[in-house]
């Protein structure tokens, strides 16, 4: 069994997630969003990810940038690897993919500022 | 000294300022600018990498900086002119502005109305009892936050962070992501003063502990940080002995609360509020000088950037109805009075007379169930609303129409 505190609103429910008979069940939820939240949480956690990269051409040194979307959780250390060795030169604008599918799990890196 | 003339000038060029010139534009305010000390517009969003920004406004979970690069990118297709890297030193209750930057020097600014949105300050060792010595390596949450999103450097290697307030748990979890070690998050109250999803999504995620009631009692180390001694406290948040505890770290990062930067408003004379600290303002976010508004976390330190743009907007339609002679300058006030469970309500008064829409800010007292906002005037409630929720660090906000005379109450009951 997991434990979860449910963030999709501010109630937080307290989720006990636990395998009956081959089926994920939910305990503790208010409601339906609370119920495939605890379940996404168990079978496959997804998480986005921000964090910056190198900017080299310019005063700003760093660019933040964020996900397009989520990944899986046990997926994260190894994007951030990948957007730690990377660097951009300016123009860059918000928006723009620094990295095309990351780690192949179909989602970019994106800027998220407009350094001109 | 260059001098110059100007409709509406804004003071600081963050999410309420931003939002505030382009409302004024919208509103029909000709010469309209924007005074900015940092080098770029966006204000603390800049530092602001994580997401979660503009659930409210935009229906998307952005991050800090691309809520910002939003309202840069509308103000850049405007004629409202930007004054970076330059500073306001001085404003008085006339409405003169001096402020000083490396481009045009010293500059004079007659402004019709102002914009105070000057944003708000991190507290500091000294403003939570931490005396002793003064060694490298602490930090408030906000520096530490400028240093890695920024300016590329890690300041530290093992991390104590005092204080569970949101900037606290959101670098939590942007030291542990880069490396850094974050050894334990204490907290002085005994409820955390941040939101439960950011406890989940920064600490719980990361297996970061959190300790309540428990704080910094002394900071060890000479030229940099070596440890702090943890102690917890009893109800009094006084120290229990016998339950001091040697924590070794370089890096203690301090999240102690923010206080609305109002050096400028005291400058003019302007009266402040002793709950919100920020000018007692009323339904356009005026101060008790006429034509000079306030917005964002200058007037009340608020929860989501949603609110504090939205602020901005308030004051810009209440200068822009002042530059034309109308507004609420010079009228009776409707008091509005804090009722069951509030804390405070901004704004704090309103004027005499019927209106369609004022909105209304408030924090509640003490963690709330499902509960009814309710505002009331002359025993009749004017707008209610219900929350699934309340808890203290989350404002809540109502629209209400409000009418004639008589003190206004702002309440929220459980039910």
């Amino acid at each position: 069994m997991a434990e979860y505190t449910c963030i999709v609103c501010p109630l937080s429910c307290q989720l006990a997630v636990s395998e009956e008979n081959g089926e994920v069940v939910v305990k503790g939820n208010g409601c339906k969003r609370g119920e495939a939240h605890g379940k996404n949480e168990y079978l496959n956690p997804m998480r986005m990810i921000t964090s910056t990269v190198v900017i080299a051409n310019r005063e700003e040194k760093r660019l933040a940038v964020i996900s397009r979307g989520e990944v899986p959780k046990k997926m994260v250390p190894e994007c951030l690897e990948e957007i730690y060795r990377t660097a951009v030169e300016a123009p860059v604008s918000c928006g723009d993919v620094i990295i095309k599918d990351v780690c192949h799990t179909g989602v970019d890196i994106v800027s998220t500022v407009t350094i001109e | 000294m260059e001098k110059m003339k100007v409709d509406l000038a804004v003071i600081g060029g963050g999410p309420a300022g931003m939002a505030a010139a382009l409302e004024a534009k919208r509103q029909g305010v000709e010469k309209v600018v924007i005074i900015e000390r940092d080098k770029k517009l966006g204000g603390i969003l800049q530092q602001c990498i994580h997401d979660g920004f503009g659930l409210h406004r935009f229906g998307e979970r952005l991050a800090g900086t691309e809520y910002a690069q939003r309202f840069i990118d509308q103000v850049k297709e405007t004629d409202i002119q930007v004054f970076l890297e330059t500073m306001v030193i001085e404003m008085t209750a006339d409405r003169e502005i001096y402020a000083c930057g490396k481009k045009h020097g010293m500059l004079h600014i007659s402004c019709g109305a102002i914009v105070e949105a000057m944003g708000c300050r991190e507290r500091t060792a000294s403003q939570v009892s931490l005396y002793g010595k003064r060694p490298a390596g602490v930090y408030t949450a906000g520096s530490v936050q400028r240093f890695i999103n920024m300016e590329g450097y890690l300041p530290g290697k093992e991390a104590v962070i005092l204080g569970s307030g949101d900037i606290g748990l959101i670098m939590a979890r942007r030291m542990t992501l880069e490396g850094i070690h974050v050894k334990g998050v204490y907290e002085v109250m005994s409820s955390p003063g941040g939101l439960t999803r950011n406890i989940v999504q920064c600490l719980d995620d990361y297996d970061i502990p959190l300790t309540l009631s428990a704080t910094v009692n002394e900071i060890h180390g000479k030229e940099r940080i070596e440890g702090v001694t943890i102690a917890k406290l009893d109800e009094n948040r006084n120290v229990i002995e016998g339950t001091e505890e040697y924590v070794s770290c370089d890096l203690l990062v301090l999240a102690v609360g923010l206080i609305p930067e109002n050096e400028l408003s005291k400058g003019a004379g302007i009266t402040l509020d002793g709950k919100t600290k920020g000018p007692v303002l009323d339904e356009n976010f005026m101060t008790d000088v006429p034509g000079i508004y306030a917005a964002g976390n200058v007037s009340v330190v608020y929860d989501l950037v949603d609110y504090v743009s939205q602020s901005g907007e308030i004051a810009a339609r209440g200068a822009a109805s002042y530059l034309k002679g109308e507004g609420s300058a010079g009228k009776e006030w409707n008091h509005v009075a804090a009722g069951e469970n509030v804390n405070f309500v901004v704004p704090s008064k309103v004027s005499q007379g019927d209106k369609e829409k004022v909105s209304f800010f408030l924090r509640v007292t003490k963690p709330l169930k499902k509960s009814k906002v309710e505002v009331m005037q002359n025993g009749v409630v004017l707008a209610s609303k219900q929350i699934m929720h309340g808890a203290p660090p989350e404002m809540v906000a109502i629209d209400s129409p409000v009418s004639g005379e008589g003190t206004i109450t702002v309440c929220v009951r459980e039910v």
